[in-house]
């Protein structure tokens, strides 16, 4: 096993559930244990899942629910066959020797676990994850023990949890911690504040830097070059019409869904009136059908 | 816009609901999203069970677990027990067990369907407060998380239990399409250890935080939205045909009916003027079997999925156009 062991790459949602199960834990229980679930790599180790395993520590054993550990397996298995065992967490910052116990529970289901720490109790001043690799090490024959070996811990995303964190985030600055989901314009109005906060920022910069507060940074000055470049050099009538032509498509498209939601009230309204008499047949259906073929 | 009218017209039907505002934890957010971003390409809808609590009139959703699909190749695969199985877990880590709702993965929008009715009206006669989650992963990977939470009006509920889908049934209770579902506002709410956590995400992470919403390219996803829109406007059409053909069948047979009275009478007052015996009176409701009225549900149905398209249309149109006016800005500074 290589000093630099692989790379533990851990989605957002694994290490939100085990706060959670660390905010729910049963009263004189210091720390929460569970099992992490995942796919290896060759060279990476991608934690996607996790579920949090009941257990009681005391100062001279540890027992940990095992038939629980398996049964939860198994009914995870049954939503995400490729998901696999591949290690453990536990909440706290040190290592105990409780927790070599439970890290030989779970070589035997696992090749080479992880063993994952999440400083919940903020001990280091802020919420650390760290992995680890456990390693055995001493005299052969004589005294031999254990040694965890830190890993590098990366955080990935799919795109969507890009966007679901990036909404999530907006609740650390409301001072209950709350935020309502908006729609329609008001976010592009907030991506529009958001943009132009950046350029701002930007714009501060370069004026430090033209007055010679701030040494100018070439890298930088090329990033800000490709920012610039990054408009297009259009002429103006070929804008216009690109333009015009997308606003009056975007129209039209609104015009014709209101007609139809227009329509479909009608029809609604209209067949009370039924058997006796048959309602209109749409004729603004059709004139939609043959409009959409275009778009 | 309109968008805003249709839920100023929804909060004022919640006023009788039991519940007002949902509060759903972070983590069910970002579990769902997983859920259909691993098991969910390719196929229609992944679901799976909402677990919380209800405090005073909001219904708190805590966690939630994913259903696995159906297509399994064990058919005897017993839904309920992995439930209860579930939720028996769930509860000894201290997890609420309380069934609060159900969530379901939508295609472009499409969700209004049979199957989603009675799941729904299942679920909300056992548990009153329950709602549905829709996710529209489409539309939260152009830039904006799409979640939204209905419930079943009072009116539609009652429909449903005593099962009379005619048109009668439908004009008693007065139930349109747009009365149908109710939306109920969402909030996300975050505990303070998560949001030290997602503090110490902001630092940690070097992904750069991409910019989907302010894209101008996604004529695509228009195109497809109107391309479900029009098949389901086709659908509208036949079965608008289907009733035209039953109501003029109706009429035939009511002349038809009369016809055959009218000739009756006519042959009896001749009979009688000859002195012959009248002939028995038939049972004519035998004679003329009345047709069968087509069901009035799946109007309903697809006019509220009609519905719901324009909707998503509208808001995705007006999006574009902000979009497309702040493009012309840029170049105004440009030239």
């Amino acid at each position: 096993m290589s000093v630099y062991g692989p790379v533990v790459k851990i989605h957002p949602v694994v290490v939100a559930s085990i706060v959670d199960s660390y905010e729910r834990r049963n009263e004189g229980a210091s720390r929460v244990i569970g099992t992490l679930l995942g796919t290896i790599d060759k060279h990476s180790v991608e934690v996607t899942n996790c579920f949090s395993v009941p257990h009681n520590e005391s100062e001279d054993e540890v027992a940990v629910d095992m038939e629980f550990a398996k049964n939860m397996y198994e009914l995870h298995r049954k939503v995400s066959p490729s998901e696999v065992i591949i290690g453990w967490y536990a909440t706290g910052y040190d290592i105990t020797e409780h927790s070599v116990l439970i890290h030989e529970y779970y070589s035997r289901e696992a090749q080479n676990p992880i063993h994952l720490t999440v400083d919940t109790a903020l001990q280091s001043g802020k919420m650390s994850v760290r992995a680890y690799l456990s390693a055995p090490m001493g005299v052969p024959g004589k005294t031999v023990g254990v040694m965890f070996t830190p890993l590098s811990v990366k955080y990935v995303y799919y795109d969507t949890e890009c966007i679901g964190i990036e909404l999530l985030q907006k609740t650390r600055t409301s001072p209950s911690r709350t935020n309502g989901l908006t729609s329609d314009l008001t976010q592009v109005a907030g991506s529009a504040a958001q943009t132009q906060e950046m350029l701002s920022t930007v714009l501060a910069y370069i004026e430090d830097v033209l007055a010679g507060k701030v040494t100018a940074d070439n890298s930088v000055g090329r990033y800000l070059m490709d920012l610039v470049d990054k408009v297009p050099m259009i002429p103006a009538e070929d804008f216009e019409t690109m333009l015009n032509s997308n606003i009056n498509d975007l129209l039209m498209v609104t015009y014709l869904t209101n007609l139809t939601q227009t329509q479909i009230a009608l029809n609604e309204k209209l067949s009370p009136f039924l058997p006796t008499r048959p309602s209109p047949y749409p004729s603004s259906f059709i004139l939609f059908k043959l409009l959409m073929p275009k778009a | 816009m309109a968008s805003r009218k249709e839920s100023g017209v929804s909060s004022s039907n919640t006023l009788d609901s039991p519940v007002k505002q949902i509060q759903i934890e972070g983590l069910v957010v970002l579990k769902i999203i997983k859920h259909y971003q691993e098991e969910g390409q390719g196929s229609e809808v992944v679901q799976g069970v909402l677990l919380g609590l209800v405090v005073e009139d909001r219904l708190e959703i805590t966690n939630c677990f994913p259903f696995p699909q159906h297509t399994e190749e064990d058919a005897d695969f017993d839904e309920v027990q992995y439930q209860m199985e579930m939720m028996r877990s769930l509860r000894h880590v201290n997890i609420d067990h309380l069934h609060v709702g159900w969530y379901q993965s939508t295609f472009y929008g499409s969700f209004v369907s049979r199957a989603l009715l009675d799941s729904q009206f299942s679920y909300q006669h056992a548990i009153e407060e329950s709602v549905v989650l829709i996710y529209d992963p489409i539309k939260t990977a152009q830039g904006s998380l799409s979640l939204k939470a209905y419930r079943l009006t009072p009116k539609l509920m009652e429909i449903c239990k005593e099962k009379d889908f005619s048109a009668e049934g439908l004009k008693k209770a007065a139930v349109g399409y747009e009365n149908m579902f109710e939306e109920v506002p969402i909030v996300i709410k975050n505990s303070h250890l998560i949001s030290v956590l997602l503090w110490e995400l902001e630092e940690k992470s070097t992904v750069p935080s991409k910019h989907e919403l302010l894209s101008l390219s996604s004529s695509s996803h228009l195109e497809k939205s109107l391309q479900m829109l029009m098949d389901r406007v086709d659908d509208m059409s036949q079965d608008i045909v289907k009733f035209n053909t039953f109501s003029r069948n109706t009429s035939k047979q009511q002349q038809q009916k009369h016809q055959y009275i009218q000739r009756r009478q006519q042959e009896n007052t001749q009979r009688q003027s000859r002195g012959e015996p009248p002939l028995p009176e038939e049972d004519i409701s035998k004679m003329f079997k009345p047709p069968q009225p087509p069901p009035r549900m799946d109007t309903l149905l697809i006019a509220g999925q009609i519905n719901t398209y324009c909707q998503t249309v509208k808001e995705f149109t007006s999006q574009n156009l902000g979009k497309l006016f702040m493009a012309e800005a840029l170049q105004g500074h440009n030239s």
